[in-house]
């Protein structure tokens, strides 16, 4: 039990996908526009996360070692394609405004290098525990930046929902560039420095981000 | 001559919106992995930036190839990701050994980078849009080309930026990804000015 809550717990924060490992930097950046669209896309990866991470788990000894990556691949996106239909049926505006980045779901490295570290290894079990972490994890993070570019964007937090609210006054200038591409940038880099400058307080040692940076996506 | 001005004139219009104007990296967030990856060096960043333009432009024919040819004839749309996937994937191998047979050097100097352009979200994205802009054959080639050209735009300056950053006094909290990124967000700044031509 105590391994199933370390393999879930992990993903929250001490390897946050995001925040830590750097990895599935494109949706991180792209659709964090507004706190809705980051947490619908959290949950959508969460659930290719799950789906992938289980099947993947199952077949890892039927699958021969070197067609491996291929077929995680092709396992992927079956899971991205439901996701993809599902969401056009169910919630077509969100599906609207996360256009591309649904699909793009099967390039994601955070999915691919769960599957090749984690669920071509261990148990289905633990698969399971270790998805639902990271996939949480990934969702905060999503949402987290969301609500910071939305409310220093637009003054709001999930808007166009029914759980809209208005955070700033009417005195409130929006900065529209913070919904814009460079704000996107802007928020993740600030964050991260943050985070960094608590982090080298804490615990006084250098953490260099820059190794896991170029190696994230390319250990896979 | 006036129908091949025209032709010409749209041409160019793909081929810049997709370079300037819609940047892969900077304004539609596509390719950030190797952009923040592969960026620490121009030489390197260069032939990143070349690798990728070459599997974008052969795909993106590819793709058009496999979309219009097999999967709309055959109402097979529900299969686009897994087959453009696979397309890509096989096309990187094929790319690679092709290389390899005909210039050493060159493969030499790609090296590692050839087999990480398949999981570039780049390619992808451009594959999904060439269906959705309802591209034709020479329409793709070209759109593939200055999306190639947009990268390899983005990230020679990136590395440009950080190869002078190397001797500049970052406060320690920024080192890395952080600072990459705020870089990265000027940038995307500067090449909103261009969202006007």
């Amino acid at each position: 039990m105590l391994t199933l809550w370390k393999d879930f717990v992990k993903g929250l924060w001490k390897e946050n996908p995001v925040f830590v490992m750097l990895l599935g930097m494109c949706p991180t950046l792209a659709v964090t526009n507004t706190a809705t669209n980051g947490l619908a896309m959290g949950l959508a990866t969460s659930f290719v996360l799950l789906g992938s991470g289980i099947v993947n788990s199952l077949v890892k000894r039927l699958i021969p070692d070197e067609v491996r990556i291929p077929s995680f691949i092709v396992i992927i996106a079956t899971f991205v394609t439901i996701v993809d239909y599902s969401a056009k049926a169910y919630v077509p505006a969100i599906a609207e405004s996360l256009k591309l980045f649904i699909p793009l779901i099967v390039v994601n490295c955070l999915i691919l290098g769960r599957s090749e570290s984690f669920a071509s290894k261990q148990p289905v079990h633990r698969t399971i525990a270790d998805a639902l972490g990271m996939g949480v994890g990934f969702t905060w993070a999503l949402t987290f930046l969301g609500i910071i570019r939305e409310v220093i964007g637009f003054g709001t937090v999930f808007r166009g929902t029914s759980l809209a609210i208005q955070v700033m006054g009417e005195w409130f200038q929006p900065w529209l560039i913070m919904v814009l591409p460079a704000g996107a940038f802007l928020t993740l880099g600030t964050v991260l420095g943050v985070m960094n400058y608590f982090k080298n307080r804490a615990a006084s040692v250098k953490v260099d981000l820059q190794d896991s940076t170029g190696e994230s996506c390319h250990t896979v | 001559m006036g129908d091949l001005g025209e032709l010409f004139g749209s041409l160019v219009m793909i081929f810049m919106t997709a370079a300037i104007t819609n940047n892969f990296i900077l304004s539609q967030f596509l390719g950030i992995c190797p952009f923040l990856g592969v960026s620490k060096e121009v030489p390197t960043a260069f032939s990143m930036g070349l690798a990728t333009t070459f599997v974008m432009t052969t795909s993106a024919v590819c793709v058009w190839a496999v979309n219009s040819l097999i999967l709309v004839p055959l109402g097979l749309g529900y299969l686009k990701y897994v087959a453009f996937i696979l397309v890509i994937a096989s096309f990187v191998q094929l790319t690679e050994m092709v290389i390899k047979k005909v210039s050493p050097p060159l493969y030499k100097a790609l090296g590692i980078f050839l087999p990480l352009i398949t999981t570039n979200c780049a390619i992808l994205g451009l594959a999904l849009m060439i269906p959705m802009n309802n591209y034709n054959f020479i329409e793709s080639t070209i759109f593939g080309l200055g999306a190639g050209a947009g990268f390899t735009l983005a990230i020679v300056l990136m590395a440009g930026m950080r190869e002078r950053l190397e001797f500049a006094d970052v406060p320690a909290a920024l080192k890395g990804a952080p600072i990459t990124l705020l870089i990265a967000g000027l940038m995307a700044m500067a090449f909103m000015g261009f969202s006007g031509l």
